[in-house]
């Protein structure tokens, strides 16, 4: 008993206690696979044998939408591009680009007070501890514990997490903390005074070097402005949907590319952009 | 060998516990989910007090806590402690009705999810949900299938005690 106490304060107070943390759950990511996999499967049978209509029927939209996004995704290769020789003018150090790869969630459930999912990716495939992950639609989390075959992420929507962000419309800058039981996001410490309305969206800053910038996080859903309170109450809802999407994206930035050219060479990886300034 | 064949049933139970712990549930159901490993060592500690006692409880506790992403340790103490009193009181748990045993294995959920409770609040993020306490009902009332369904598959091993 006095062991466990020992343990939870170390692994509150003690940073190098991940490692150990790591080095327990390898063993066990076996039964995280285990369980995950038949739950898959049956989805796969799902899909099999979905009638034939439906299946055309999806193909053709997926194809339009296809269609859709490489055409937007043409103009952007050629601003990010320009935007990249621009920015090398200016000898700015932030490039618009970096690594990506695919992961799939494990269907593993967490305990319902801990806002955390775990990846099919691990250490073997270069991905490290602090990484950011994305969903189709936004930022989801990043990385806090990796083993050779799973990482587990955290969530921005824990009350652990906190990601900075700004404003779209204006440029004001905040940092939204998580709330694990709305499972929404909150600013915090602004000013009663900020110029910030239901509607506005929220991208990554950039600041704090953890999340790249630019990515979106979420829309302001309530500003309560009490005249008692010292700050405002802003109120986030979440672009990324951890319940609903089953493929997410690990990101490597920029300088980390540069700065580790082991993970360019792993194979799975593509990059962004071919374009570079 | 025979040794080895009850201690085969007790590590397949405590698996199957912990299978189920992580097999996913729909969103509505997350916090009615029952505590499955606690209910498997309740039971093995009334019936093989000599065999599951706290330090079984305290090895599944880590494995829970590295599986669930909570804090190392948190569950371990929480078993821990529930254990020790019901090793404590397992012969009289063994005689008692059904009915009079679920009514006990809700005080030692309660017990059990409090602690947890407890450490989540000092954490700064203990369950703001009334739901949450909805897992030690869910637990009395499935407790009479797993400890009928374990003691069939005991009888079958022959590993009564």
């Amino acid at each position: 008993m006095g062991l466990a106490v020992l343990l939870m304060v170390l692994d509150h107070r003690g940073a190098g206690f991940t490692q150990v943390r790591a080095a327990l759950s390898m063993p066990l990511s076996f039964l995280e696979y285990g369980i995950s996999w038949p739950i898959q499967f049956v989805g796969k049978v799902n899909t099999m044998v979905s009638t034939h209509d439906t299946l055309v029927k999806e193909n053709v939209d997926l194809k339009a939408q296809h269609l859709l996004l490489k055409a937007q995704v043409q103009r952007l290769v050629a601003i990010e591009s320009e935007n990249n020789q621009l920015k090398a003018l200016l000898r700015s150090s932030t490039q618009v680009n970096g690594k990506v790869l695919i992961a799939q969630l494990l269907a593993v459930d967490s305990d319902p007070f801990v806002n955390q999912v775990m990846l099919d990716k691990g250490s073997r495939e270069g991905v490290y501890i602090g990484q950011p992950v994305l969903d189709a639609n936004g930022v989801m989390g990043k990385v806090i514990q990796v083993s050779p075959m799973t990482s587990r992420i955290l969530l921005i929507t824990d009350n652990h997490s906190g990601i900075p962000v700004q404003d779209m419309r204006n440029g004001v800058r905040a940092i939204a903390m998580g709330d694990s039981y709305s499972g929404n996001l909150h600013l915090i410490n602004l000013p009663q005074t900020v110029d910030i309305r239901v509607g506005d969206q929220l991208v990554t800053s950039g600041l704090g070097e953890h999340y790249p910038m630019g990515y979106p996080v979420g829309e302001i859903t309530a500003v309560i402005k009490d005249p008692g309170m010292q700050f405002a109450t802003i109120v986030v809802a979440p672009k990324a949907q951890p319940d609903k999407s089953q493929e997410v994206l690990l990101i490597w930035p920029a300088q980390k590319v540069a700065a580790e050219k082991v993970v360019a060479s792993i194979p799975v990886t593509q990059p962004l952009s071919p374009a570079h300034a | 060998m025979r040794d080895l064949n009850r201690w085969s049933l007790i590590g397949f139970t405590l698996f199957m516990a912990v299978v189920l712990t992580l097999l996913p549930m729909p969103n509505w159901a997350i916090w009615a989910r029952p505590a499955w490993v606690l209910l498997v060592l309740i039971y093995w500690s009334i019936m093989a007090p000599h065999r599951v006692n706290i330090g079984v409880a305290w090895v599944m506790g880590i494995i829970l806590d590295v599986l669930c992403g909570t804090l190392l340790g948190e569950h371990a103490f929480a078993l821990v402690i529930v254990t020790f009193f019901v090793v404590r009181m397992h012969n009289q748990l063994r005689v008692y009705p059904a009915l009079h045993q679920s009514m006990w294995v809700l005080v030692f959920v309660v017990i059990y999810q409090f602690i947890l409770f407890c450490i989540q609040g000092f954490l700064g993020d203990a369950p703001k949900t009334l739901l949450y306490w909805s897992s030690s009902f869910t637990s009395m009332i499935i407790w009479p299938w797993i400890s009928m369904m374990i003691r069939d598959q005991q009888r079958r091993h022959r590993t009564s005690m």
